[in-house]
């Protein structure tokens, strides 16, 4: 028992004074990033918009609690997430657009300006290995927007049990962890992504400026192509039955989730408001029987149980093909 | 002492069509200065690259320190320190930060790390006051001093320099050669060094291979190789004279036959005499035997420079011509 002590004891020892490279270059890449003035910039931008959503929420709260007749299903501080008068979207809204400038601006240029400065070749000099920095820098991004966001949802709540004195439930707690994960999962998207052409271009120019371009062409141009190519397809709707309007609907739909940011305005909405049931229309035959009250969180993860996996696996699928090129790159500058 | 610590055995590296190195073998002995010699583009920095594992050969293997380099490029990366071309830093950390990061990447605490990375600021000579500047104030040499501080905070068994040389001012040239010299001589650090500018490491190099267009052409000790390379013909004697000479000389039979005297081409009213030994006071004597006006006598000796020159030159005009 004793000696089992003293193996723990030397084995803490140990993990205290010497980290694993790892870790040693994620905290080197994290102190970078806090003191870079690009991530101050990105970070008032969020404050701001946070703030500003959550003042918004917070001025139309009474009205919208006053409305709510069943005192159990409160979702106080859902509503604080998502009560908008019409001027601001609420932040998960902002943060399908924002998310994205917040992941490419913080990955673009994690390689190339590297390989650029002659720095990468020194690190790869180094009894470390080449995938270990490449998960540095995205695990490191990852750290920084999972603690920020995490913060500033948890400063919104304990604001709001101050103002209020209404206590967050255990069910409200689930469904903000979730939405949180499915943000961080949405800026680990954009992350990957942007992590990815700073590897295929040498330029950190080039690989920032054709970050924005995806991110404009899935947040501007996609849904009108979407909306276009279905309607061209689509003969007159006035000579359609009602299940064939349905089944283009469908089609619309399923094409327009193809976009990150459908996937996570999808699953975020369905996990802040438990009165969404359905992500498609429902017809009347559906809904017969139906009480209309909110839906449980495990029935909510179930409906954007798709969506998020589809995220978390285009995520990954992303940082493998960067691992894959980064191996087999020439890292002379 | 033959130990050999760092082998290159049919090392070969093909960019496409290209060859960058071409069926390299070579051995660095324990405890050498080595140089790899050879001017730009001639594979130096490639074939570095490929004894850390930083860059997959074509074919060929590479040991280093008894570790295949391509298999097991960390253990390799354990025991040998490199200083690339271009040194640079993470330039808003400051030089004992960037050392400290180096050091624990190496697998050493905060503090062993500080404290290492202190002693070899000391040993490289920096100025203490810039110990915690940023890097971006530092010079160029200040920079190089700095890298070789960081290659030897993992107490390497081989340090590798990329071009050490390149941007310094000749007496920064002189102290850096000093101090690897010392470092080799009083820690037995073997240490393979590229260059391009043979006289600014011939004088610390034991050994030279001489580099171009991916093929090593001669390799060994400095004084032997004008021998290898220059067997016989290392004198040309150029005589000017006041009067022309006829396309049929009629005393270049003669001057043939004096002794060391091996080839003679003329043009106008001068003449090239290539001997193999000194005997330009026989030469003119010769003339002046004759009946000739002498209206000047130049002796050329071949020395390593000429010999770099020679490689170096065809291979650049090639280089320009395609």
């Amino acid at each position: 028992m004793i000696r089992l002590e003293t193996f723990i004891g030397n084995y803490l020892k140990r993990r205290e004074n010497v980290s694993s490279p790892f870790w040693i270059m994620v905290r080197k890449e994290i102190s970078d990033q806090i003191r870079s003035w690009r991530f101050i910039v990105l970070l008032s931008l969020i404050v701001l918009t946070f703030l500003g959503a959550t003042l918004v929420a917070m001025g139309n709260i009474r009205e919208v609690v006053s409305e709510v007749k069943d005192t159990d299903n409160l979702f106080l501080y859902l509503k604080l997430l998502t009560t908008t008068e019409g001027s601001l979207p609420p932040f998960h809204v902002f943060l399908s657009f924002l998310g994205p400038l917040l992941g490419i601006g913080l990955g673009f240029d994690a390689i190339n300006s590297e390989q650029q400065r002659g720095t990468l070749i020194r690190i790869m000099a180094q009894p470390v290995y080449r995938d270990n920095f490449l998960l540095s820098k995205f695990v490191s991004a990852l750290i920084l927007v999972g603690v920020l966001l995490l913060t500033l949802t948890m400063l919104m709540v304990g604001s709001g049990i101050i103002l209020t004195g209404i206590l967050i439930t255990p069910e409200e707690i689930l469904r903000i962890l979730g939405y949180l994960f499915v943000c961080i999962v949405y800026i680990g998207f954009w992350l990957g992504l942007s992590i990815f052409l700073s590897i295929r271009f040498k330029q950190a120019t080039t690989s920032a400026l054709t970050g924005i371009g995806i991110w404009l062409f899935f947040t501007v141009f996609y849904q009108i192509i979407v909306n276009l190519t279905v309607k061209s397809l689509m003969p007159d709707a006035y000579r359609l039955s009602d299940a064939a309007l349905l089944r283009y609907n469908e089609l619309a739909m399923d094409l327009l989730r193809l976009a990150p940011s459908q996937l996570y305005t999808d699953a975020t909405t369905t996990l802040l408001m438990p009165a969404v049931r359905s992500l498609g229309p429902i017809t009347m035959e559906q809904m017969v029987g139906a009480i209309p009250s909110p839906l449980p969180f495990m029935q909510s993860l179930m409906i954007v149980w798709p969506q998020v996996s589809g995220l978390v696996s285009v995520t990954l699928a992303l940082f493998a093909l960067s691992y894959y090129l980064f191996m087999r790159r020439e890292i002379r500058s | 002492m033959f130990e050999p610590i760092i082998e290159l055995k049919g090392l070969s590296k093909y960019y496409g069509r290209f060859k960058a190195v071409d069926r390299l073998d070579l051995t660095v002995k324990k405890g050498e200065i080595f140089g790899l010699l050879g001017p730009n583009g001639a594979g130096k920095t490639t074939t570095i690259l490929m004894a850390l594992g930083l860059t997959e050969p074509s074919s060929g293997t590479v040991y280093v320190c008894g570790h295949n380099a391509t298999k097991a490029p960390i253990d390799v990366k354990r025991k040998v320190g490199y200083l690339p071309d271009s040194v640079s830093f993470y330039d808003d950390m400051t030089a004992i930060e960037n050392l400290i990061y180096i050091g624990e990447l190496n697998g050493m605490t905060r503090s062993d790390a500080r404290e290492r990375a202190l002693e070899m600021l000391r040993t490289v000579g920096l100025e203490e006051a810039f110990y915690n500047k940023k890097t971006a104030t530092y010079s160029r040499g200040m920079k190089q001093r700095l890298g070789l501080a960081e290659v030897l905070l993992k107490r390497p068994e081989i340090i590798i320099l990329d071009e050490p040389t390149l941007g310094l001012d000749p007496s920064g040239v002189k102290s850096f050669l000093e101090l690897i010299l010392h470092l080799n001589r009083n820690q037995g650090l073997t240490v393979l060094l590229s260059s391009h500018h043979l006289h600014q490491v011939q004088k610390v190099c034991d050994r030279v291979g001489i580099f171009v267009k991916g093929e090593l052409i001669t390799e060994g000790n400095i004084n032997s190789l004008s021998d290898n390379l220059f067997t016989g013909s290392s004198y040309e004697v150029h005589v000017t004279l006041k009067e022309r000479i006829n396309m049929s000389w009629q005393h270049e039979q003669e001057l043939l036959l004096l002794k060391g005297v091996q080839k003679i081409s003329t043009e106008n009213d001068s003449i090239d005499i290539t001997c193999n030994a000194d005997v330009t006071p026989d030469i003119v004597r010769f003339f002046v035997d004759n009946g000739y006006d002498v209206m000047g006598v130049q002796r050329k000796e071949y020395g390593l420079e000429d010999i770099y020159q020679k490689y170096f030159e065809t291979s650049i005009t090639e280089n320009i011509s395609v």
